[in-house]
């Protein structure tokens, strides 16, 4: 009688192929991730149908935060001795006597929302330990000391001639007044175009735009 | 799996001083490679910012106390929202005057804004007379007439509350966006106003 050997398989698989994807995919997410940028103020953006991708070059970005307090920040990633101009600028102007080492400091500094008092103490802490202190915010809402307005203003003149970029990044949670406050602070200093950070989102069907972008495609 | 061969068990006998190369797999364990790599996607995966943001372009006006550079507002095309508390709008078209003030004020949200912005500019579209300054502009420009003057006489004006939120005002913004409204004004809400606004939450009870 004829004895049939069962063939015995190997329980071993070629991963090659299942390497290959995986290395495939790590190397396109690697690619295509752009880090977030440090966020000393985690803000939860509105979505708008607007499509114009935000540019951060040249830029003052105005935060409100979910508690409608308000810090401003310079984008000049290209010119760093902007920063200085501003800083000395809101020296001399507000008289603070700040020291070369607090001046200094400024440029490393992420994020700036305390009154022009407590500036001081601000830039005695190293850029590490500044976000973790809790910002009371740059004081707005009163309309004869609206502190919000030298800032932009020092700004402005360390930027002349050049074009400036004024961004306003609201959460969802904040109060119109704060942004209310902001925009009177940049019209006083007759800057009328802003552009509002938000999050992408689709035009809802069957409205005019919507019918637009189609037709455009 | 790699393994070593140890060589213990074979019989072969090929007398003394004869060494057999042992023959090695070429087979590499990979599973610990495929570890890494999948635990290195999931690392970027979470880590990924997908959706970069967005600018929305804000254009104000400029203050002028002068009465003849404000522009004038057609009592027939006008349409006020108002942006109140816990995402409530509050709308009326024309004017608001004491008598027409309970007819004419009225309470919508978010979703039912859309279709009060839509109707009015149909209304003011079908009533358009014709206005020769602006067709003769357009024609200038280069643009069809009808379309770019027909709802010249619709303007939005919007008055946030003071306990609207940011998210409020970057929807109804958004909303002229969607709706093709061309003219459109961001005004600070007028105490009366206010005071129906006020009155509204509370007989309806938003919190």
């Amino acid at each position: 009688m004829p004895h049939i050997k069962m063939a015995r398989k190997s329980t071993d698989t070629d991963m090659t192929p299942f390497v290959d994807i995986a290395f495939l995919i790590l190397s396109f997410f690697i690619m295509a991730t752009k880090f977030k940028p440090p966020e000393p103020v985690p803000i939860e953006t509105p979505g708008s149908v607007s499509s114009i991708i935000l540019k951060e070059e040249n830029a003052m970005l105005i935060t409100i935060d979910k508690d409608s307090k308000v810090y401003v920040s310079i984008n000049a990633k290209k010119d760093q001795g902007k920063l200085t101009t501003i800083i000395e600028g809101i020296n001399t102007s507000r008289s603070l006597g700040l020291t070369p080492a607090q001046i200094q400091n400024f440029k490393n500094t992420l994020i700036v929302g305390v009154p022009f008092g407590s500036l001081k103490t601000l830039l005695n802490l190293p850029p590490a330990e500044q976000a973790k202190v809790g910002q009371p915010g740059i004081p707005v809402l009163d309309t004869l000391n609206n502190e919000l307005v030298w800032w932009i203003a020092e700004a402005k003149k360390a930027f002349a001639g050049e074009k400036l970029l004024y961004l306003i990044k609201g959460d969802n949670h904040s109060k119109y007044p704060s942004f209310e406050a902001v925009v009177n602070a940049l019209r006083k200093n007759e800057e009328f175009k802003y552009n509002l950070v938000t999050s992408q989102e689709g035009a809802p069907e069957g409205t005019e735009l919507y019918k637009e972008r189609q037709g455009k495609k | 799996m790699a393994s070593i061969d140890s060589g213990g068990g074979d019989n072969h006998k090929k007398g003394p001083g004869v060494k057999k190369a042992k023959k090695l797999s070429t087979r590499v364990d990979m599973t610990p490679m495929v570890d890494l790599g999948f635990l290195l996607i999931t690392f970027f995966i979470f880590t990924a910012t997908m959706s970069s943001p967005v600018a929305m372009d804000l254009n104000m006006p400029k203050d002028t106390k002068d009465l003849k550079d404000q522009t004038e507002v057609k009592q027939s095309g006008a349409l006020t929202i108002m942006l109140g508390k816990g995402d409530q709008v509050y709308y009326y078209e024309g004017e608001l005057t004491p008598e027409n003030a309970s007819t004419s004020f009225k309470q919508t949200t978010f979703k039912g804004i859309r279709d009060v912005i839509i109707n009015k500019r149909k209304e003011v579209i079908s009533n358009y007379k014709g206005s020769p300054a602006c067709e003769q502009k357009a024609k200038d420009k280069g643009r069809d007439p009808k379309t770019e003057c027909a709802d010249e006489d619709f303007v939005v004006v919007i008055k946030p509350d003071d306990d609207a939120t940011y998210k409020n005002t970057v929807d109804i913004l958004d909303e002229m966006t969607i709706n093709n409204v061309k003219r459109f004004a961001m005004v600070k809400i007028s105490d009366t106003e206010k005071e129906l606004v006020k009155a509204t939450e509370q007989a309806s009870g938003v919190k």
